[in-house]
């Protein structure tokens, strides 16, 4: 079969193509042909196709992401050295270190085929990292799934788990933590949101752009082959209907030792300063490489697509353009340094291929064969795509939602009651254990993870000299932000500020990765609008920029949307590790307080644990933000850990007091007694932001109240830890610890099984 | 006290074993895969990861590097060495030591502070221990299932060879929950568990993986006090 070439394609006007099995929609199709002032080869569509659709180009989400750029780019640690359009984010924490973090999902080709969709997330989120021209030293990942208990979470679950684990683990990246959260709106269609976390020095920060005439275009890594062709713009921009699995061939297969090895290769030829420009090959693979890296730079760019070493001799070149086969990167080099280019490849047995140089003008043309089949000015395929104001409705069904309050619903009306009640949400899914997964990540390589899952975030030592550290935590709270989008996201940006806090970190940053439904949804565009302005809203407030972010649309079964999931990963400095605080309590006869805001506000209980556990019940309005609250608290814990004040501190959310209080007794191996002011079951459940669990020593207490005061917080002694194997609330109820820990530890291996039965 | 500790392409602890080596006073040297010199090292560690992608058996390509024919030459005239889990793996596939490691009757990676029993204290790595001391390190493997045959681990139980023994669970349905052995000679240790892991209270639950390396320089201490005829 012959070619389409440019000058077939200028001789051929009238032939019909598959534009709209690509994906495309007519009038997107229509400026293609505008812009080439003809119609496009079939590797022009194939490469417009794929960096146009949604996954890539981000057209539905473009004009209200722009909305982050008013915020400072400023961290409390100082200005931002790359921020949102560079491949990953990227803070200053002093000392002439730097950090970059990013989340990404990779919940379409999870669904389709979990463990290699998992996996290959992982691996696409490293990359991105590693081209910033840092070391990937940690992962994170957040999972939501179907209810525990249903059938087909038990072929989700494992699946990816052992995904993100298996290529995790064999990268020697520590998993330091994420979430694992069960909901019936994730059936058909569980999230994988992969964090990556990479340190470098200042001076080390590298930008993809391919600069200098006659300077080399090389891919290295794995060979390309016909795995995930049509991944990005077939999996990620339609949503499942029942002949889902057909998909299977388009997700990609992962080999992490061979990601291993880019990983040590691309950092040693950073350190040997050869790389001119870098692109790691994800979504769109050489399309969106080659167009990204030409029209990021000066010139134009020549490439030769018969020189792309392949696993598959019979792929088309619409297929080299398009596949997304992993461990790949394309970078930049002059010729000079070729040389110690190879040799350095060659050392760690990666295959490299020049394919191409930077050249004079603006065009990117690709030759196969000797024909140009392609012709292009590059910035209209990477960054001219379709830019779409969707309509937005605010849904007619909020209103009745939020009038569906959980006023009505009966409470409990003995100690008995409440004790089981307390059990019930402790115990819950969503609440109870959760090492059944992250026993199945290494958590202890490269030797620096000063904390780790179930702390209320990972921390990492960056300098081993000085104990220069980072936290991280990641948070979406999707049943507030179903109530109200825009407080719901303002909510997952505290809860995941707090986290970070009360290990004794400062919050400085944070990236997003944003799981909504259809965008061909109006309601769903009206949530996704209002979460960006909450969000806009808590960074202002809090002082903490966007670095950069994702947006996963399409996220529904049928016809039924996810409940919206604004995920939010808040990064925190900390200045020595060695004053990290845990959630455990640690020692009989210290006093358990509970600290917050001076006026209490109201609410909590609408969108709770307690209503979902007990009720099984969505509806109300969720709390308020308290931004003065949680900042006097980040400043009250980083304070305390610094001065060693406190034996523990724990994050109050989900579950509220009760789950706090089960956790830090359950993970401290430690009873509690306490004694609560006001209505024991609203002050065990209801979910107010801005508090936190402590426990010290009684000689601190003193110390301790004066400094929260001094931070406008009241603290509120309510308890004492003991040896005494229970928890107990005064003139309410007793439980066992023993039988609280079994019961809290057996909830995910009762349902799942010992290890993941293959 | 140099210990040289080995890189192929995917060991992933090679660095915290070189900081475990530093951290106890001795000095770490990279020793590279493709290269057949030792460097004239005191020790040398075969780290953790997943050597070559480990897509066939665990350790079985490793075994074949220019740097193992050098390791299992010098293994048995005498010179001390600790294979860590991949580390384990490859002295199995490479006869250093007996048996072989398969997929964890769990059928899942397992990371967890797992408690050991040292068993013998009569090697070059586990001499600073007391017999029967209980100590806890890390474990994170998917492939830790120690087996040989029932001749072979009478041998090892006769001869005193088990070093290590997982108490309070067997993670991984290893025979006589063995978790480390040796070789005949006592300088040939291998084990699943991660002592360079465990040798700071900020990143790890205890320091007891310390007690390897005081082991190692102990007995170099007595080499070198006999080669000197006792003058030092």
């Amino acid at each position: 079969m012959s070619v389409d070439t440019v000058a077939n394609a200028k001789a051929t006007p009238q032939v019909q193509q598959p534009w709209a099995e690509l994906g495309l929609k007519a009038d997107e199709y229509e400026s293609i042909k505008q812009i080439l002032g003809r119609r496009p080869t079939s590797c022009e569509l194939a490469m417009y196709s794929v960096m146009w659709s949604e996954h890539c180009s981000y057209k539905s989400s473009k004009v209200h992401l722009a909305r982050f750029g008013q915020l400072e780019k400023t961290t409390p640690r100082g200005p931002l050295l790359a921020g949102i359009g560079e491949q990953a984010g990227v803070v200053d924490v002093g000392q002439g270190w730097a950090v970059t973090f990013k989340a990404e999902s990779h919940n379409h080709p999870s669904y389709v085929e979990p463990y290699q969709g998992a996996a290959t997330g992982v691996g696409g989120i490293v990359r991105d990292i590693l081209a910033m021209g840092a070391r990937p030293v940690a992962s994170m990942d957040s999972l939501r799934f179907g209810k525990l208990d249903a059938p087909d979470t038990a072929r989700v679950l494992p699946g990816i788990v052992a995904g993100v684990g298996g290529y995790g683990n064999c990268l020697g990246l520590p998993n330091i933590g994420g979430e694992v959260v069960f909901d019936d709106c994730y059936y058909g269609n569980p999230l994988v949101n992969a964090l990556s976390v990479g340190v470098l020095r200042h001076e080390d920060l590298h930008l993809a752009f391919a600069r200098g005439t006659g300077n080399k275009v090389i891919l290295y890594g794995a060979t390309t082959g016909g795995d995930g062709i049509g991944g990005a713009s077939v999996l990620a921009s339609e949503t499942f209907d029942a002949d889902g699995p057909a998909k299977r061939p388009s997700v990609q297969v992962g080999d992490p030792f061979m990601e291993k090895l880019l990983i040590e290769c691309t950092l040693e030829l950073f350190q040997a300063g050869i790389i001119n420009g870098i692109q790691d090959l994800g979504a769109a693979g050489i399309s969106c490489a080659t167009s990204e890296l030409a029209s990021a730079g000066d010139g134009g760019m020549h490439i030769d697509l018969d020189l792309v070493p392949l696993r598959d001799n019979t792929l088309t070149p619409e297929e080299i353009l398009m596949s997304e086969s992993q461990e790949r990167m394309a970078c930049v080099v002059e010729p000079a340094n070729l040389g110690k280019f190879f040799e350095i490849c060659a050392k760690w047995e990666v295959l490299a291929t020049v394919i191409g140089e930077v050249t004079e003008g603006d065009r990117l043309i690709i030759d196969w064969h000797g024909e140009t089949v392609v012709d292009v000015d590059p910035h209209t395929v990477a960054h001219e795509g379709p830019v779409y104001q969707r309509p937005l409705t605010r849904p007619a069904w909020q209103d009745t939602l939020i009038a569906d309050s959980t006023d009505k619903l009966p409470r409990p009306q003995t100690g008995i009651e409440l004790a089981d009640q307390f059990l019930a949400v402790v115990t819950s899914p969503n609440q109870a254990d959760k090492s059944w997964v992250t026993d199945q990540y290494d958590r202890y390589v490269r030797g620096n993870t000063a904390l780790a899952q179930p702390q209320d975030s990972g921390m990492l030592r960056i300098d081993e000299a000085t104990g220069l550290g980072v936290a991280l935590a990641t948070d979406a709270n999707a049943r507030f932000t179903m109530l109200d989008p825009f407080v719901g996201a303002e909510l997952s940006l505290c809860e995941a500020y707090r986290n970070v806090a009360v290990t004794g970190a400062e919050p400085v940053a944070i990236t997003d990765c944003l799981n909504f439904g259809s965008p061909e949804d109006p309601e769903v565009m009206w949530q996704f609008s209002q979460a960006i302005d909450g969000l806009i809203k808590g960074c202002q407030a809090l002082g903490t920029p966007v670095t950069g972010g994702n947006v996963s649309f399409y996220n529904r079964t049928g016809e039924v949307n996810i409940m919206p999931t604004p995920l939010v990963g808040m990064l925190g400095v900390i200045d020595d590790v060695r004053q990290r605080v845990k959630a455990g309590f640690r020692a009989e006869g210290d006093l358990i307080a509970l600290v917050g805001p001076a006026t209490p506000g109201t609410g909590g209980i609408d969108g709770s644990a307690w209503a979902q556990v007990v009720h099984g019940h969505l509806g109300g309005k969720p709390p308020q933000p308290d931004y003065a609250a949680e900042q006097g608290l980040a400043k009250l814990m980083i304070q305390a850990a610094k001065d060693k004040l406190l034996a523990s501190a724990h994050d109050l959310s989900d579950g509220g007091l009760a789950v706090a209080l089960a956790e830090s007794a359950i993970l401290g191996g430690l009873g509690a007694q306490v004694a609560l002011a006001g209505d024991d079951f609203e002050e065990l459940f209801n979910e107010r932001p801005a508090r936190a669990l402590l426990s010290f020593d009684p000689e601190k207490r003193d110390v301790l109240t004066s400094l929260a005061n001094a931070h406008g917080l009241s603290l509120q002694v309510i308890g004492r830890v003991t040896s005494i194997e229970e928890i107990s609330v005064a003139g309410s109820f007793s439980v066992s610890l023993v039988d609280l820990t079994r019961a809290w530890r057996n909830t995910i291996p009762a349902a799942l099984g010992i290890g993941g039965q293959d | 006290m140099r210990v040289g500790v080995v890189t192929f392409p995917g060991s992933l602890d090679d660095v915290d074993a070189r900081r475990a080596v530093t951290l106890t006073g001795g000095e770490a040297v990279s020793l590279w895969h493709a290269s057949d010199s030792l460097q004239g090292v005191d020790a040398v560690i075969l780290p953790g990861g997943f050597s070559y992608g480990d897509y066939l058996r665990c350790g079985a390509i490793a075994r074949f590097s220019p740097v193992m024919a050098e390791v299992i030459k010098a293994a048995h005239a005498g010179l001390p060495v600790l294979g860590i889990c991949n580390g384990f793996q490859v002295l199995c596939e490479a006869h250093l030591l007996p048996g072989a490691l398969i997929r964890s009757d769990r059928r899942t990676f397992y990371c967890k502070d797992q408690d050991l029993r040292v068993e013998s204290t009569d090697t070059v790595w586990s001499n600073a221990f007391t017999p029967g001391q209980q100590i806890n390190i890390i474990i994170k493997h998917g492939e830790g299932n120690y087996q040989a045959d029932a001749e072979t681990v009478k041998m090892l139980e006769d001869e005193n060879r088990v070093v290590f023994r997982y108490i309070n669970g067997n993670p991984n349905g290893s025979l006589h929950d063995i978790a480390g052995i040796t070789n005949e000679r006592g300088n040939v240790v291998g084990l699943m568990p991660h002592p360079e892991h465990n040798v700071d209270p900020v990143t790890a639950p205890t320091r007891d993986g310390i007690g390897f390396f005081e082991s190692l320089a102990r007995y170099l201490g007595a080499l070198a006090s006999r080669t000197q005829g006792g003058t030092a």
